[in-house]
């Protein structure tokens, strides 16, 4: 039998790692994108498309991400593609990533004072120039403590494409246990490595809304 | 598209989707009463507790809220036994979602605690309450009441999240999905099904939570 030593495993899985931290980054920022589209649909005019954008964030924060997973696994599969785990994986994260942070958003663009809203109308501005210099640049303020908050929510999502093949962090770590039979070691550093990751952004998150607050509380 | 929807197996394996739901709303029920006592009591160990205590408090807060609850499952399920410590799936899952809930609630009611306002705990002193008595009628009661609707929403995240249990092989609705789907070769029609499952769920837990609410904190400090 082959003897691994510790900085085996701990090398195989900071290999792995790379991908957690690709799909990461590929999940937040195409939710960031259709999370920003969600979001007009839903404050905006149009009935229609407030009620869809409803409905899908209700959706989305309602079943499980893992469900999300498979159908997206075998959903895109009926389309008649060969579906590769990271596709799969990709999709099912950015959407549910949009809704997620859609709804965040909402709420930050909802929280803005209703006579900030009244104030641009009466200067004549159109809803574009409205969001454009006035809602958003006030709202992004206090949306980007919750998002880097979120951004750990969706670094841990990552572990759940494991489940469907996708070969990152944790999908690693059982594989180097079947090899290793050493379970508590490898889940052990397995989880050191997502606390690593996830801890610096919840503490910036903290960070920031201690400092983005200070403005806010003189009000 | 060719490929023709068929959900005629529901009726040969509705009873396995039945048993699934039962053991869902099983976890979630023991869960969320344990998780939510254990999130209560590191409130007041760190709000109150001996001093060694609150940084023991804070690295599990902290070590739980940032690793995924995948990876706290496989650790119990596969790590803990090297310790000697053997556990069936359903206790393994059980315990993975209270230290789970157990971490989030505590920050949760930590903030309600930190909300209420100084002078009620003073006022419980003058009162001659014990500080357990304080914090009990005083603090905890009205702090518990003010986040009962985000100690809720963690609560359906934790039932959501409960999906993974199926990965150490707790037999849950999950697990009912994927046996139904090797069986039948069914895997869209199988988690679809489960999906809407899972959603009708979340929304009855959630009404479950909100009467729960209304039941335990009866009108307590409303003007």
């Amino acid at each position: 039998m082959i003897e691994f030593s510790l900085w085996d495993i701990l090398r195989n899985l900071l290999l792995a790692t790379r991908w957690t931290v690709l799909l990461s980054l590929v999940a937040f920022i195409g939710g960031a994108l259709a999370g920003i589209l969600l979001l007009f649909m839903r404050i905006g005019k149009r009935r229609a498309l407030r009620l869809f954008a409803k409905c899908y964030v209700e959706l989305f924060q309602g079943t499980p991400l893992l469900m999300q997973l498979f159908l997206a696994f075998f959903g895109l599969g009926l389309l008649g593609i060969d579906v590769p785990a990271w596709l799969a994986a990709a999709v099912a994260l950015i959407l549910w990533t949009a809704a997620f942070l859609a709804e965040i958003w909402r709420g930050c663009v909802e929280a803005i004072a209703k006579g900030q809203w009244e104030a641009s109308s009466s200067l004549g501005m159109g809803y574009l120039q409205q969001m454009r210099y006035v809602i958003l640049p006030q709202a992004l303020r206090i949306a980007i403590p919750p998002t880097v908050g979120f951004s750990v929510q969706v670094v841990k999502g990552t572990a759940l494409t494991s489940i469907i093949g996708f070969v990152e962090l944790s999908k690693a770590g059982t594989m180097v246990t079947n090899a290793t039979f050493q379970p508590f070691t490898v889940y052990g550093l397995v989880a050191l490595i997502y606390f690593a990751l996830c801890w610096p952004l919840s503490k910036s998150s903290q960070i920031l809304e201690r400092k983005l607050n200070v403005a806010h509380r003189n009000h | 598209m060719k490929y023709v929807f068929d959900f005629a197996w529901l009726g040969q394996y509705w009873p396995v989707l039945l048993k699934g739901v039962a053991v869902t709303i099983g976890l979630i029920t023991v869960g969320a009463v344990l998780g939510i006592a254990l999130g209560i009591f590191c409130a007041w160990a760190r709000a109150l507790g001996p001093k060694w205590l609150r940084p023991v408090i804070t690295a599990y807060v902290e070590l739980i809220r940032n690793t995924p609850f995948l990876i706290q499952l496989f650790f119990i399920f596969f790590g803990l036994p090297s310790l000697g410590l053997q556990m069936s799936e359903l206790q393994a899952a059980n315990l993975a979602m209270v230290v789970n809930l157990g971490a989030y609630s505590c920050e949760i009611i930590r903030a309600g605690i930190q909300a209420a306002p100084r002078g009620q705990s003073e006022a419980g002193a003058s009162l001659a309450m014990s500080p357990i008595q304080t914090f009990r009628h005083v603090i905890l009661v009205p702090s518990l009441q003010r986040i009962w609707p985000a100690l809720s929403s963690q609560v359906v995240i934790v039932m959501l999240g409960s999906a993974v249990v199926s990965q150490i092989a707790a037999e849950d609705l999950t697990y009912a999905a994927n046996f139904i789907q090797s069986r039948t070769f069914r895997a869209f029609e199988a988690y679809f099904v489960s999906t809407a499952i899972y959603l009708l769920l979340a929304i009855a837990l959630r009404q479950v939570l909100a009467a729960v609410g209304t039941m335990i904190f009866p009108r307590r400090s409303r003007q």
